[in-house]
Order: structure tokens, then C-alpha cells, then sequence
């Protein structure tokens, strides 16, 4: 019985990846390019310098800090879709700090690091509060202050933070040189963020497996009634992970203006919330999984371009490969599952 | 028709659910398929409706050899069950799950199908309206639904697994008048139960099962004694309830008020003395659930005032009711009482009353096992709660309640039990009295009641009895009350 069991798992284990490659190259021939050589241009981009792979450590530091956020949600069966909101309230709240308040040189990026996850938590706790005084599923109340987000942003941009120069698409004035993260030497990739994008993770993981509000927040997701009567607070709980998740996509946010854009530019998050709960997906909700998948995600993101340069193809080539793996992945887990339960009903 | 089983086998991983069994279904009869908990009646009952298959062992139907891959084949061979929970749609109405499985053309001829229908609840005297939603019937009432979809559908032998359970005395009475004037019709019964006064009342035969096998049969009159004999190998000695000295008054609920969007009940008195039992008698939904979870602290008071122990709890929290050692036992267990995904280890991890920042696994570890076995629970700390017996879900969630409590609430604790485990439970909830817990249970069992209760009230539709001695009560006149003659 067990043998038989690894056997038939193990060829479901590669589909994903075999049925991604296989649908991305049917899509790559109807568009009457080499799939081969699309897959190798996109490795390759990722890895044709040091330069070129500091880019991917870029892409990989928000990304990692809103799977960080998500899989604490997540484990509440919270389904955080407005983490967008919450990315682009954090850059709005760092900007904010780097503009209103003249802070000493030294004092400015700790503010800017607090000031983003105070914006991120402040979002996140209004869709919690939404969900637990007013009755609004945290899907809509996510989606609804997503939207608030993005206008407030545009606002600011286009009007009382506008550029000397007039106001553009390109968003406000850069940054003043002590509102920017150090690089590492002869990349474009700040460490600090590396490293808290790392710890974050990694907490996540300790709070998630070894403390009692890790435990609560589980309890709540699968059964909020009964962990109510075991004498856990669900309320409070919840809203403290909306909080928790929104201040880590805050804490992303707030990256991007001060470690890639140098200012605060109208669509900000750059999607990185939504492609953060795909991770989340595919990791099963393991935290464990998060930073090897998140560092996939990250070489398809800055490889992909070279696809235009090179072969002319458009670069969202990449956006289907990582949306596709995931459907893929949970598509053969759901089969799976469904012919492990049709074996244990013939064979008990 | 008649119906053989021959040496059937059927295993669940490592535990042989039916090992061997070989009996015969007499037509026209109705025969008790008697067992406790666990013994491998539903399993049988469900290879014989075509739920789940056999591994081993032959069906023969009026002699000839017969199996089915689902409960649709068995249906059409004559075959039909009812479940414990009833398998039907709740959001449709009683119409369109009457006509679930008899749609052979495709078409839905409501109006034939209507009239059928209404003349099959008049034959058994049953009151389905056709267009109500399934989801607001009673129990009861999903189950006479389901015997005339079954009858409509032509079936010639009818299982029903532990019919009896959740449904009020009148359904009950009635219950057993229809499948007497089924037997009578030439219909085969199959009656699936651990409670042994309802075969006794009910069955010509009974098949016993122990252990996955056929422990023996015996032909009505059964004695009592014989039956527990076959059920548990073994005679068990009657339980004396020890009386205990009651302490001082716990409970003081005055004038007191719930209002739901059902029911409204006012004028609510209680009191209740450390160390004492209070049984609350009446049909679902009575107002016995409200009375007790306004005790827990689930169901706020619309007025009145509510003390324990001395303390005003009138407007506090379920939370604040447990720190002064209130606890509230859930009939549904996986829903209110237990966290399904969880193991028994995180369930103890959870209630871990050293509420430090990280979990101490080891401590969760020791004190899961340490419950298993003392509460004789079949498990190990890494069992999935929800993969539990509803036995062992119980014993679980009495397992979790903490070593001293002032007043315990229980619905329903021996639902679905059987002799054994609802005596063992039993002993424990009456030990706890020693230490001044009162207790205050609900149950549908009215030889529960009379028989563990200092004092027994009556509930009926949202009123009120005073309460009586269980001393000077029976259970035929509490099943009077119950029906409504409160005084």
C-alpha cells in the first residue's frame, strides 16, 4: 500500500512543472518563438551578471516580506487581498515622514522603516475592523480600500506633492540622500532590507510554529467558535494579524520608495501583494517554503524582460509562467486528493 | 424479500471493521441490529445499502447473488437506509427531495409526484408540507421524509441507523408504528441501535455484534440481561448514584429574560446548590438550550439578574463565566466543542494554563498522553480530533475540562453513546460532585434524567416547570410534560 503510494505521488509531484512548461511552450510556439530558448533567456537573464542577479534580491525583498505578512493572515483563514493597499499605505506613510518632518540625517530611515509599517497597520486593522464590528468580508473590504489606496496616492502625487517640475506619472521629487537605503557595492540592491526581508521571514516561521498566538491564530482559522470557548480571544487575534500582515506590506512598501524608486510613484505595490499570496499558495502555508519559491518568483520577474530584448516576445511571459505553476500546483493537489479519498473508499 | 449475508469483511486500515459475519434478514420482519459503539453495525448497514463496498463475502437477495458499487444500485435492487444524519438537501424543499432519485425521464412531474407524496404522509400519518425548506423539518421530520422517498422509490428493505437519536417521543412513538405497519405490509426491517429497550419494544429478532462479528441472535421475548450478555461479553453491574451532601447556592437566576428571534421566554427562576445535578427534560428547541447557555454565558439575559457563586454575572462574557469555573459541553462537538485539524496534543497545547509566549510541546505532549489514557481514549496525542469516535470526541472534550469546576454544563453527553461508555461517563461527571461541581445536562433520554438527576425540569415551548425531585418523577410522566401538561 505505501509503495504504491509514493509511486503514484511521485509523477503528480513534477506535474505542475511539467504541465507549466508544457502549456507556456505551446503558448510560446502559437506566438511562433523557440520555447527552449525562451526558458534559457529567461535563467539566463537572471544570471548574466552579478549586477543582473543583485536585481533579483531587489524583487525578492518585497515579495518576501508580504508572503512574510500573508502566511500569518493565512493561518487565521483570513484572506488578505487588500495587502495591495496596504504596500502602497506604507510608501505613502514613508513619503510622508521623508517630506513633513525634518529628522536628523541618522534618525531618518529608522522613522521611514516605522512610519511604513505604522501605515501598513493601520490598513490592515481597518479591513480587520471592517470584518469584525461591520460584517464585511475581508475580500471586499480589502479589494474597496485597495482602490482608497491607490486614489490617495494619485492624490498626493498629482497634487500637494507634486514635482517641481510639474506633476507626472513618475510621482514626486526623489528623495533627499539620507531618505535612501545603502547598496551594496555596484548593485542596485540596498542590504538592509535584504536582511529584515530574511528576519521577517523567519519570525514568521518561529511565530507560526512555536508561539501560542501562532497556535491561536490556527485554532481561529480552523474553528472560531470553538477556539472562542476554549477562552481564545478570536476578535482581538484577528485583528492583530490584519495588523501584523498589513505593517509587513507596510514595512514592503515603504522599501520600494526608499531602497528602488528614490520617491513615491503612483503604482507602487507593482503587484507584489497579489503575486505574494501565489507564494503563499504554493507553499502550502509553510513557511519553511516561502523564501525558495519567493527567489523562483524573483529570477522569472528580472529575467523576463530579456525576452523582449532578445527574441521580441513581451516580457509578461513571466507573469503567466508563475500564475500558471500555481493553478497547475493546486489543480493536481485537488486531483490528488480526490483519488486518495476514492482508494481509501474502495480499499479502507 | 430476504436477504443473506455471507461471511463479509471489510477493513479500515488496520481495524477489521466486520470480520466474518453471516446472517440472514427474515422479510416481512423487523430485525435489531444490536452492538455498542464501534461493534461494525453502520459499516454493515452501509455495504448492504451500497455505500461502501465489501472487501470480502457474499449479498445473496431472495438466494441470488447480488452487489452493489452505490446506494443508487441498492435502491434499485429494493435496498434503501436511512442515516444517522439525514443524506438530504437541505436548501431544496420536501417536494423536490421527495423526487431526488425518482426522476427516470428527466422531466419533473411535480404534480404526480405531489400527490404521491401527500398520499404516502397520509398513510403513516405523517405531516410534510411540500413546499416547505428541507432545512427548517426537525430531525424527525427529515426522517419520514426520507422513509416515503425510499418506499416511493420501491425499495423492499429498509435500514435505519440509529433512527431514534436526536428525534422528540411522539416522532419516536410514531417511528415505531410505521415500521410495524411496514413489517406488517411485507417490507424487511433492519433496525440499527445500541439503545436496548428500543429493540426489545420494537424488534421480532435481534442480531448482536461484537467486535466486527456476529456475537449471536436471539428471537423476541428478549431478556435485558441476555442482550447485554452478547453485547459486552459480560454483565454489567447496575451503577449506584451515591448521594452527596449539597453545598451552598450556586446558581441564582432571578426573573430572568432570553429573547431570540424564535422563542422568547421571561419569567426564568433557577437555582442551584453546589454538588447538585438539574436534568432539563423537553423537545428540541424548548428553550432548555437557551436556559443553559444564558448559565454559560453564550446567551445573553434580555433581563433579570443572573449571580454565581455569590458574584453578579448578569451582563459578563463566556470568559468571565470560566474564570469562575464555568464550563459549557456542546452537543456538537466538532462545531463547538473541538477543533477539527487539530491533534490532541494542540488541543492540549491550547488550553495549557501556563500562558507563557512559547508553546511548551513537551508539556502538551505529557499531558495528552497522560489524558489518553486515563479517559481510556482510543487515540494518540497525534490524532486528528476530528478522525475520533464520537465516543472518544466526548471523552476528549471532558478529558480538556480543568481538574476543579463550580458548575458544568452539559447537552446531550451521552448522545449517541453506548451502554458502556455513557455509565463510564457517567461515574466521572458524578465524581466531580464530591468537589461541589453542580451539574446541568440536557437530554433527550428520559431514563437519563430520572435516573442521574437530583432535580428534573420540564421545558415546553419556551415555558418553564418548576423543579421536581427525580425521586418523584418517572420517565412516563416527564414524557406527560413534555408533552406539554407542565403541571
Amino acid at each position: 500500500m505505501r509503495a504504491r503510494t509514493r509511486l503514484t505521488n511521485l509523477p503528480l509531484g513534477a506535474a505542475p512543472v511539467v504541465l507549466t512548461l508544457v502549456s507556456s511552450s505551446l503558448i510560446l510556439l502559437a506566438a511562433g518563438a523557440n520555447p527552449f530558448e525562451a526558458f534559457a533567456n529567461i535563467i539566463g537573464g537572471a544570471f548574466e551578471s552579478w549586477r543582473k542577479f543583485a536585481d533579483v534580491l531587489v524583487a525578492l525583498v518585497p515579495l518576501m516580506l508580504c508572503a512574510a505578512g500573508m502566511l500569518i493572515t493565512f493561518a487565521a483563514a483570513l484572506w488578505n487581498i487588500g495587502i495591495e493597499g496596504q504596500i502602497i499605505m506604507g510608501a505613502l506613510f514613508t513619503t510622508a515622514a521623508v517630506r513633513w518632518f525634518p529628522l536628523p540625517s541618522a534618525l531618518i530611515l529608522p522613522i521611514t522603516i516605522l512610519a511604513g509599517m505604522l501605515g501598513g497597520a493601520l490598513w490592515g486593522l481597518l479591513v480587520g475592523l471592517m470584518r469584525t464590528h461591520g460584517h464585511v468580508n475581508e475580500i471586499f473590504g480589502g479589494l474597496g480600500l485597495n482602490y482608497i489606496a491607490i486614489a490617495l496616492t494619485n492624490y498626493f502625487i498629482f497634487g500637494p506633492w507634486k514635482s517641481v517640475d510639474g506633476a507626472t506619472m513618475s510621482g514626486t521629487d526623489p528623495f533627499p540622500a539620507a531618505a535612501t537605503m545603502p547598496l551594496i557595492a555596484g548593485t542596485r540592491a540596498s542590504w538592509p532590507p535584504l536582511i529584515i526581508a530574511l528576519l521577517a521571514i523567519a519570525g514568521v516561521y518561529l511565530v507560526l510554529n512555536y508561539t501560542r498566538w501562532g497556535l491561536h491564530l490556527k485554532a481561529i482559522g480552523l474553528n472560531a467558535q470553538a477556539a472562542g470557548r476554549m477562552g481564545i480571544r478570536t476578535t482581538a487575534n484577528i485583528l492583530l494579524a490584519f495588523a501584523a500582515c498589513g505593517a509587513l506590506a507596510g514595512l514592503a512598501g515603504s522599501f520600494q520608495t526608499t531602497a528602488v524608486y528614490y520617491r513615491l510613484i503612483p503604482s507602487i505595490s507593482s503587484g507584489y501583494g497579489y503575486l505574494s499570496q501565489l507564494v503563499v499558495l504554493l507553499s502550502l502555508l509553510r513557511a519553511e517554503w516561502v523564501p525558495l519559491i519567493v527567489l523562483f518568483f524573483s529570477i522569472i520577474s528580472v529575467g523576463s524582460p530579456r525576452l523582449e530584448l532578445r527574441m521580441q516576445l513581451d516580457s509578461s511571459l513571466g507573469g503567466i509562467l508563475q500564475g500558471s505553476i500555481v493553478l497547475f500546483f493546486l489543480l493536481t493537489r485537488g486531483l490528488q486528493q480526490r483519488l486518495s479519498q476514492r482508494r481509501e473508499r474502495k480499499h479502507g | 424479500m430476504f436477504i443473506e449475508l455471507e461471511n463479509i469483511h471489510k477493513h479500515f486500515g488496520r481495524v477489521h471493521a466486520n470480520a466474518g459475519i453471516s446472517l440472514t434478514v427474515p422479510e416481512g420482519r423487523i430485525m435489531g441490529l444490536l452492538g455498542e459503539n464501534g461493534a461494525g453495525k453502520t459499516t454493515l448497514a452501509k455495504i448492504l445499502s451500497g455505500y461502501q463496498t465489501h472487501d470480502a463475502g457474499t449479498i445473496y437477495l431472495d438466494g441470488k447473488q447480488a452487489s452493489f458499487r452505490s446506494p443508487a444500485e441498492a435502491i434499485r435492487a429494493g435496498i434503501g437506509m436511512l442515516h444517522q444524519d439525514p443524506l438530504d438537501v437541505p436548501a431544496l424543499s420536501v417536494l423536490e427531495n421527495f423526487e431526488l432519485g425518482g426522476l427516470q425521464s428527466g422531466l419533473r412531474k411535480s404534480r404526480a409526484s405531489a400527490a404521491r407524496l401527500q398520499e404516502l404522509c397520509k398513510r403513516f400519518g405523517f405531516s410534510l408540507d411540500a413546499d416547505a425548506a428541507v432545512s427548517s423539518l426537525t430531525i424527525g421530520e427529515r426522517q419520514q421524509l426520507e422513509i416515503v422517498r425510499l418506499l416511493d422509490q420501491g425499495v423492499q428493505v429498509l435500514i435505519l441507523d440509529e433512527p431514534t437519536t436526536g428525534i422528540s417521543s411522539p416522532q419516536k412513538v410514531l417511528l415505531f408504528r410505521t415500521l410495524h405497519r411496514l413489517a406488517s405490509e411485507g417490507i424487511s426491517i433492519i433496525f440499527v441501535s445500541h439503545k436496548l429497550d428500543e429493540v426489545e419494544q420494537l424488534c421480532s429478532s435481534v442480531t448482536v455484534l461484537r467486535r466486527g462479528q456476529v456475537a449471536g441472535s436471539l428471537e423476541s421475548p428478549f431478556s435485558p440481561a441476555d442482550l447485554v450478555l452478547l453485547m459486552f461479553g459480560k454483565a454489567l453491574d447496575i451503577t449506584e448514584r451515591p448521594d452527596v451532601p449539597l453545598g451552598d447556592s450556586l446558581v441564582e437566576l432571578r426573573d430572568g429574560t432570553i429573547r431570540t428571534y424564535r422563542l422568547t421566554m421571561d419569567h426564568l427562576t433557577l437555582e442551584l446548590r453546589a454538588g447538585e445535578v438539574v436534568g432539563l427534560a423537553g423537545l428540541e428547541g424548548s428553550g432548555q438550550q437557551l436556559l443553559m447557555r444564558a448559565c454559560a454565558g453564550i446567551q445573553p439575559l434580555a433581563g433579570g439578574t443572573l449571580a454565581i457563586a455569590g458574584q453578579d454575572m448578569t451582563r459578563k462574557n463566556y470568559r468571565e463565566f470560566a474564570r469562575l469555573g464555568v464550563r459549557f459541553v456542546p452537543a456538537a462537538r466538532l462545531e463547538e466543542g473541538l477543533i477539527s485539524g487539530m491533534s490532541i496534543r494542540e488541543h492540549y497545547a491550547l488550553i495549557d494554563p501556563n500562558q507563557g509566549n512559547v508553546i511548551a510541546w513537551g508539556n502538551a505532549q505529557t499531558q495528552a498522553a497522560e489524558k489518553i489514557s486515563e479517559y481510556n481514549i482510543v487515540g494518540s496525542p497525534d490524532s486528528l480530533v476530528q478522525a475520533l469516535s464520537g465516543g472518544n470526541q466526548q471523552r476528549l472534550l471532558l478529558a480538556m475540562l480543568p481538574e476543579k469546576l463550580a458548575l458544568l454544563i452539559l447537552e446531550h453527553p451521552t448522545r449517541g453513546l453506548d451502554i458502556g461508555s455513557s455509565r463510564w461517563i457517567w461515574e466521572h461527571l458524578l465524581e466531580r460532585r464530591l468537589q461541589g461541581t453542580a451539574i446541568l445536562f440536557t437530554s433527550t433520554d428520559l431514563d437519563e434524567l430520572v435516573k442521574y438527576s437530583d432535580r428534573v425540569i420540564v421545558f415546553s415551548g419556551g415555558m418553564m416547570s418548576a423543579p421536581t425531585p427525580a425521586s418523584q418523577v418517572t420517565s412516563e410522566s416527564l414524557g406527560y410534560m413534555i408533552g406539554g401538561n407542565l403541571r
